[in-house]
Formats: C-alpha cells, sequence, structure tokens
C-alpha cells in the first residue's frame, strides 16, 4: 500500500483534504466560518460526533472519517475543543480585510483577548502576525479565534504567544 | 496543568539535607534538586541515572535507611529518609538485621495484578458482578500510566474519549472506592504464584499469601532499549520515565531534548515537553515514515519540531551526564550513512523505540508463551475470552500485547466478564458471557477494523485459540499452577 505524504512529513496539504472529503467547498469557505476537520486517518474516535451543537457531524463506525453537512455547521467552534487529536480548526474567510482561523492551544501563557501573537502553519513555519479576538476553554483546552492576515486562513493551524 | 503539592520535608542524600514534597519518590526528589548519578555500575563504575521510573529495571537502586538495592522510583520520600548512592552490586541486607515480617492469609474472588486500565476496568467490572477484587500494585497510587497521560485520549464518550488520561484514572478510582467489594494494595508486589494455587505479595508492612479462585495479570510493559555509545549515561531516558517525573510529579526533566522513536509514546511525549518549556531539538525515527497516528504528528510539526525520518541515534556524550547526542542517517538497509551525522546540544535523551509486555507472571505460572514481533515480544496464548493455559489465569492490557489504554480497558472488562461467568451461575453468568461476547466483537470487528491497528489486530489474532484449542494445549503442556 502506497504511503500517503502525509505520513512522511506530519503535514496534510489542502488537496488531500479535499481528496478525503475533508475540505468544505469553496463557495461555503467565502460564506461564514465553517469547521476543517484535518483527520485524515481511520482513528477509533467519534468525540466530534455527540459534542457538535447542530449535529453536523457524521461517523457511521467508530473508525470512520468524520463527515461535515457544510451548511448546517456554524462554525462555532465546539469541534476545536474537544477534539482529542485537537486537529479540528474552524476558518472564516468571508471577510474583506482579514481572515479569521479558530486553533486549540494548549501552552501557558493563554492568549488574551487584543494580544498580538506568532501564527505558525502546519509546518512550524512563523508566517506572520495576528490579534486574539476571542478565548474559551474546555477540559484544559483552550479554543483561541486570531485574525490574521487575508489569504492566510488556510495556511495558520497554531498560534505562540511570546513571552 | 496544576499540581498539588504535598508539605514540604527534608531527607538526607548522602549525608545532606534536601527538601522534597510528600508524595514524591525518592528518585524523583533527587532529580528535582539536580542529581543525576544515582549508582555506578558493577564492574566497570559506570553512572547510572533513571530510566523507566515504574519499578521495571534496576537503573534507580539506591541504599534508603542502610537497606541496598531498593527501587528509589517506587520509594515514598519521608521526613529524615537517609540515601545514599551504591557502588554496583550490594548483597541483601541480612534478614536478621530487617527484623521479622508478619505473613497475613486472604481469600479473594479476582486477585488483579497491577493497577493500570486494564486492572482498573478488570477490578470494577468483577466488583460490579458482585466478586470480592483484591487489586495489587507496585505504585504508591492506583493508575498506573493513566497518571501521567496528559493528553485527551481518542475513542467515544463511553470510552472515556476526550478526557485525558489521568481523569480516566479518577474517574475508576471514584467508583473503586465507593464499592465496598474492592481491597487495594499499593506499594506491593506479586513476586511468584505456587501450588495450591497461592499467589505471594511483598506488602508494605506485611507478606501476604493470597489464595484467589481467579487471577487477572494486568502487570503492563517496559520500555525497550536502544544500541549506542553511551546509551548507560545519565539522561537517557525511557520516554515514560520522563512522563512521571514531568506530567506526574510535576517536576521539568530537562532544558533541551531529543526524542528517538515517532510512535504515538515518541509524538505525544514531544508536544508535553514543549508544553513544560523545554525544547525539543527533533524527533528521530529509523523507518521511512511516521510510527504513530498523523495528528500527534503534526501536533508536533506545527510548532516547529522536525522529525528526521531514516535517521537513528549514533552516540550520546557527556561525563556524567547526557550533553550532546549525535544522530546519523540510515540507507535502505538501515545501515549508517558515513558522513551524515548531525550533533544536537542537549541535556535529554528519550528512548520512545516501543514497549514489551511484562510476561514475567504468565511465565512463572507455566502458561503456554508465544513470540508475536507484533505484539512487542512474550505473550500467553490466550481464549477469546483471554483465559491462558493455567485456568482461571486471565491477561489484559499491554502484557497480553502492545497496543493502547483504550484497548486495555476493553480487555479488563473482557477478562472480569469471562471470570465471573465461570464463578457465578445462573443467569448472572450468562449476561457477563453475553457481555464479553459483546465486548470481544466491538474490539475485534469495529475497533482494531482501522486499517493503521491491522498490526496489533493481526499479532493478537496469532496468540488467540478457540477453547476447546485451548484444551489441547492444557493437555500436552499441563500448567504447573492452576487456580480455583
Amino acid at each position: 500500500m502506497e504511503v500517503p505524504p502525509y505520513r512522511r512529513t506530519g503535514i496534510v496539504e489542502l488537496g488531500e483534504l479535499a481528496r478525503l472529503g475533508l475540505l468544505p467547498p469553496e463557495r461555503r469557505l467565502r460564506r461564514g466560518p465553517v469547521a476543517v476537520l484535518e483527520c485524515p486517518e481511520m482513528i477509533p474516535c467519534n468525540i466530534c460526533v455527540p459534542y457538535c451543537p447542530t449535529k453536523s457531524i457524521r461517523m457511521e463506525r467508530l473508525i470512520d472519517l468524520p463527515a461535515v453537512d457544510w451548511e448546517t455547521c456554524t462554525g462555532c467552534g465546539m469541534c476545536v475543543a474537544v477534539c482529542p487529536g485537537l486537529a479540528a480548526f474552524v476558518v472564516d474567510l468571508s471577510k474583506e480585510d482579514y481572515d479569521y482561523v479558530t486553533v486549540p492551544h494548549e501552552f501557558l501563557p493563554v492568549p488574551r483577548v487584543g494580544d498580538e501573537v506568532v501564527l505558525l502553519s502546519r509546518r512550524g513555519e512563523r508566517v506572520g502576525r495576528g490579534t486574539v479576538i476571542r478565548v474559551w476553554e474546555r477540559n484544559r483546552t483552550h479554543v483561541v479565534t486570531v485574525r490574521v492576515p487575508k489569504g492566510l486562513g488556510m495556511e495558520v493551524r497554531a498560534v505562540w504567544v511570546e513571552r | 496543568m496544576t499540581f498539588r503539592r504535598g508539605r514540604r520535608l527534608t531527607f538526607t542524600f548522602e549525608g545532606s539535607p534536601l527538601e522534597a514534597y510528600e508524595g514524591e519518590t525518592v528518585a524523583v526528589a533527587l532529580y528535582a534538586a539536580g542529581v543525576s548519578v544515582l549508582s555506578w555500575s558493577s564492574g566497570l563504575g559506570r553512572p547510572r541515572g533513571l530510566f523507566c521510573m515504574i519499578g521495571k529495571c534496576s537503573s534507580c537502586f539506591m541504599v534508603v535507611n542502610g537497606v541496598p538495592n531498593v527501587k528509589t522510583c517506587r520509594e515514598p520520600v519521608r521526613e529524615g529518609l537517609a540515601v545514599e548512592r551504591q557502588r554496583g552490586w550490594v548483597p541483601p541486607a541480612d534478614a536478621a538485621e530487617l527484623g521479622e515480617v508478619e505473613t497475613r492469609e486472604l481469600e479473594t474472588d479476582l486477585l488483579v495484578v497491577g493497577g493500570g486500565p486494564a486492572g482498573l476496568s478488570a477490578a470494577l467490572e468483577a466488583a460490579q458482578q458482585g466478586l470480592d477484587v483484591l487489586v495489587v500494585d507496585e505504585h504508591l497510587r492506583l493508575g498506573g500510566q493513566l497518571l501521567k497521560q496528559t493528553h485527551k485520549f481518542f475513542g467515544s464518550v463511553e470510552l472515556f474519549g476526550g478526557l485525558r488520561g489521568f481523569q480516566i484514572a479518577g474517574e475508576y478510582l471514584k467508583k473503586l472506592e465507593s464499592n465496598g467489594r474492592v481491597r487495594v494494595l499499593t506499594q506491593s508486589a506479586v513476586y511468584g504464584a505456587f501450588r495450591g494455587g497461592l499467589v505471594g505479595v511483598v506488602g508494605r508492612d506485611a507478606h501476604y499469601v493470597v489464595k484467589p479462585r481467579a487471577v487477572v495479570g494486568t502487570p503492563g510493559a517496559s520500555e525497550r532499549y536502544l544500541d549506542f555509545a553511551n546509551n548507560d549515561l545519565p539522561g537517557v531516558v525511557g520516554a515514560g520515565g520522563v512522563q512521571t517525573v514531568m506530567n506526574e510529579l510535576g517536576v521539568k526533566p530537562g532544558e533541551r531534548a531529543l526524542v528517538v522513536g515517532s510512535g504515538n509514546v515518541g509524538l505525544i511525549i514531544s508536544y508535553q515537553l514543549l508544553q513544560a518549556g523545554v525544547a525539543v531539538e527533533a524527533v528521530v525515527e529509523i523507518l521511512p515514515e511516521v510510527g504513530g497516528w498523523f495528528v500527534h504528528a503534526a501536533k508536533v510539526r506545527r510548532y516547529g519540531i522536525p522529525i528526521l525520518l531514516r535517521h537513528t541515534l549514533k552516540a550520546v556524550y557527556g561525563t556524567e551526564k547526557v550533553e550532546e547526542a549525535e544522530v546519523v542517517e540510515v540507507d535502505e538497509g538501515f545501515n549508517p550513512v558515513p558522513g551524515s551525522e548531525k550533533r544536537f546540544k542537549v541535556d535529554l535523551v528519550l528512548l520512545a523505540v516501543g514497549l514489551e509486555p511484562d510476561a514475567r507472571l504468565f511465565a512463572q505460572c507455566g502458561a503456554v508463551m508465544r513470540w508475536s514481533p507484533d505484539l512487542g515480544g512474550l505473550v500467553p496464548l490466550r481464549t477469546p475470552g483471554l483465559e491462558t493455559s493455567v485456568r482461571n489465569l486471565y491477561v489484559a492490557g499491554d502484557a497480553s500485547g502492545i497496543e493502547e489504554a483504550t484497548t486495555a480497558i476493553i480487555e479488563g472488562r473482557v477478562a472480569a466478564l469471562s471470570a465471573v461467568s465461570k464463578l457465578t451461575e445462573g443467569s448472572r453468568a450468562g449476561r457477563a458471557a453475553e457481555e464479553a461476547e459483546r465486548l470481544n466483537r466491538f474490539l475485534w470487528e469495529e475497533y482494531r477494523a482501522s486499517p493503521l491497528l491491522a498490526r496489533a489486530r493481526r499479532g493478537k489474532q496469532s496468540v488467540t485459540v478457540s477453547e476447546e484449542e485451548m484444551e489441547k494445549v492444557r493437555a500436552l503442556s499441563p500448567p504447573p499452577v492452576s487456580f480455583g
């Protein structure tokens, strides 16, 4: 069996997510916040399903990949908070001037609203700086929404608070 | 993470006073105080530091209150304790000097050996089904490796998915404490099983001879070692050993680390080191692909930790402690590529190169064993209900073949339910057998159906035989011990 590239790099490409049905369609991305579940492997886990408040994530078997109903997903970020793999994100590409990304954060210090933070890509590259606009917490995972330069919405997957 | 420290106390290390917190082990208290050399090896007199931190290796043997060869990773630090390093092998203290130890006889329906995820779930299931249960564990508290798992677990809500490992242990401990049928012996080790179905236990303050009707063995696993120059230098630590120091007892283990092995353990520990403020230079992996789940790899990659595939550790350097590590690329045949060496200035090298099932209890009982590379080593042959060739001796968790905590929890329940179905009668026995079958169907047909778990599934299949087949095995290799 061919080894998928993400098993060599630890980085999943957008094309791969699209192929697996994990990438919201372009039109939906332009409309407002929506969940992007970067979960390409058959992990025996379905925690995002019962916690989704709009019942927008489906899984027949425990090992299935999550299937998101993009029409009913509101991008609330509950999946970001509960995903044990820290693989759920919310992106909002609908605004003219900025993109918005919601990421899980489990490091100290906890970012505060208004903080300027370093934006990290899937590769760990520092791709810019952004402003924290919302922070909430669930079972010690902080859910951080950050305003990022336009065009970085599908790039940024972590933030780092410089001490 | 928050850590509730116990009260401050003072003990002595080679005559000098050191401060510690109640609830810490001697080994961790010394580590926190900056003591990296715990003993010197016999023969070459090389320095030895901590390695496994769960009582499986001998790296932390010290002289405590004049008694040599004490596993200091299992010894609670106490006010006024006198701790000294030992040089090489020291013969055990004279029995007469140590004084008499009382022997107590105990009877129980079910003896559970090991209080990790498999043991906890076996104990709770059996107690809920009406059996009297005795749990024996070497550590200061029950929970096994769950106590140091700070990441959230996969699974469904029923399988504790979304909870962190230590929270799962907490859930079990709450339920066990409120169940009057469960007795617990911590800081106690099963040392052997004997004819007549008796089990010997070295307890904290007494020697126990236990007569159980059935035994569920969940002794877990130990960390594998790796061959490289100076691999015995303090600072070369098992990944699980560092988790004990860092996640269970809240002591920062070092400043700069290199992690060897990109399985889930290696990836998770890298992320946890970063959380504790330790810089992780790289994760080194000899294979051409990441060993663990992609999502765990993605977690470390997005914080800038490189994963060096087709690389291995060549050597570490330092006088009494790791100061530098040398990594080398390997070719298709896993041979080092000359000239590809890279050096990292690190004070910690973590080995996360796999686990090996703890086979001792089963082998000593005379259970028929099988070698399975897919499962990490020697494991007992078992029926679908997890009974070994020794009647009424069950196996669950990593000792049955390396998987992870969630499968260990399920196996613990299967083993307990199988025991219940044999030790009870009527409708209770029937219901237990049905529930064990339901869990087994889920485990084999749903959980392990993931292609990424194919190896463990294949391994477990290769060491599982039908009840009829097991009867034939018993006739050919009658075990010297039986329970019940």
